[in-house]
């Protein structure tokens, strides 16, 4: 677990019961607490902090971003 | 691991250092709001990898390092009342106070725990019921809703031994009062990740209305960082300051409404004491009244007061933690940096916390190359 505070690490939520989810990275489970994302759905991945799931990842998003870094670094190619 | 591997690629970042060496023309100065990113930022070697044009400046978004060490007192004198167990983060444990720290605290026989999340803290409340268990609340609006949450839970299951001494921070505040002293002058802000997940982009609006300064949100990795100076330095370069997000996948303009929404519940505004920056007016959260039989500060308030004796505040003599939090000194100019302030041998904050940026200029500093991934 990260010792940086506002460092969140990207889990994904494996099963949820109630206001907590067990979440997974890198072969490690853990209890994380998901009072701050009644969103999150089994399947996505969530920052934690502190044991809290803070915000859920958006995919559509990071799939934007990875093409538009695709892009620069084609771009630059050329240049 | 997916969301972090793709933003190591030290072949992108190579590219996309040289696009913002094609695009700046003229000397820029940039501070990174949070702890995070200056760890990050000297963790990779970003510094020397961005041309030299743009200087980055550690900011003020350490959360153990802008807390008072007046607070810090507070806190060990209330790990000395009886029947009290104090749970902090463990980089609060080595942070000096004016005579003494946690550890030490601990060290001579007071009830001091560390602890990962305020759900440990609770459960140590639970299974202690004859303790007043405090937990130490330091950080910023990241930390802010999981505090509240925790409040809400102790609440709803009758948990009355836990309390919180909250010290909690807000961010857009500060970032005022640091432009309004105009001690530094900056072409842009990177502004924090996991804080504006919570808040949004929206608070940070001001900045570029009011002061004509650039505000890119940016995520940890390297690559997250280099996008986001890359779009600083067109703003910049365009003379149109805006707010940007370049962290999409975890921050929307509106932030995070249930931690929001929970932060409203527990907390109201109030000034916060800054070490180095002093009373900012309205950059910090008090748990409101609704819930004050768990606000550390008000429950044992008449104990506290006699327990410190009105002792004198005393800062850690040489150090310019202070001067660097509010980005007027580099770690490079505290004369103890690397001699007699080291991470085995902290002087002040700075050095102690894992975020501090003398920790990350002492433990990276030395970092020629880009490649630490
Ligand atoms: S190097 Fe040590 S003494 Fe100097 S400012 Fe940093 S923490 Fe303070």
């Amino acid at each position: 677990m990260p010792k940086v505070m506002c460092l969140a690490i990207p889990m994904r939520i494996a099963s949820i019961e109630g206001d907590e989810a067990e979440a997974e990275v890198g072969g490690v489970v853990r209890r994380v607490s998901i009072a701050l994302t009644p969103e999150a759905k089994v399947g996505e991945y969530v920052l934690l902090h502190t044991g809290y799931a803070i915000g859920v990842i958006d995919e559509a998003e990071a799939k934007e971003t990875l093409k538009l870094l695709e892009e620069i670094a084609s771009f630059s190619e050329i240049s | 691991m997916k969301f972090l591997d793709e933003y190591q690629n030290s072949e992108l970042a190579t590219k996309l250092a040289h696009r913002i060496a094609n695009h700046t023309t003229k000397p820029i100065r940039l501070m990174e709001f949070c702890g995070g990113h200056t760890h990050a930022i000297m963790r990779h070697g970003i510094r020397q990898l961005v041309p030299e044009t743009v200087e980055m400046r550690a900011g003020p978004g350490c959360p153990v390092c802008v807390t008072a060490t007046i607070d810090l007192d507070k806190a060990i004198a209330l790990a000395w009342l009886p029947n009290v167990t104090i749970t902090t983060f463990g980089d609060m444990m080595r942070v000096p106070g004016s005579y003494s720290s946690l550890q030490q605290t601990k060290a001579e026989g007071a009830d001091v725990r560390v602890v990962y999340s305020t759900m440990d803290a609770m459960k140590i409340a639970r299974e202690n019921p004859k303790k007043s268990v405090i937990f130490i609340g330091i950080g910023f609006e990241t930390t802010a809703p999981t505090i509240a949450a925790s409040i809400i839970k102790a609440q709803q299951g009758g948990i009355e031994n836990f309390h919180v001494l909250s010290c909690l921070k807000l961010t857009p505040p500060v970032m005022k009062a640091l432009l309004d002293s105009g001690e530094v002058k900056l072409d842009g802000i990177i502004c924090p990740g996991h804080v504006s997940v919570i808040i949004g982009s929206r608070p940070y609006e001001f900045i570029p209305a009011d002061y004509g300064v650039a505000c890119v949100i940016s995520g940890f990795e390297p690559i997250d960082i280099l996008l986001c100076v890359g779009k600083l330095v067109e703003q910049i370069e365009a003379g149109q300051p805006k707010v940007e997000i370049a962290y999409r996948r975890g921050v929307k303009p509106q932030g995070n409404r249930k931690a929001l929404e929970l932060m409203g519940e527990v907390f109201q505004i109030d000034g916060a004491n800054w070490r180095g920056i002093g009373i900012v007016p309205q950059s910090g959260l008090k748990i409101n009244q609704k819930y004050e039989h768990f606000d550390a500060a008000k429950v044992f308030s008449g104990l506290l007061r006699c327990a410190r004796n009105d002792k004198p505040v005393r800062e850690p003599k040489g150090c310019r933690c202070g001067d660097i939090l509010r980005g007027v000194a580099t770690p490079f100019e505290c004369h103890l940096f690397g001699k007699v302030c080291t991470p085995e041998k902290p002087v002040g904050p700075c050095m102690v916390s894992s975020e501090g940026a003398c920790a990350a200029y002492y433990q990276y500093g030395s970092a020629k190359i880009f490649g630490n991934f």
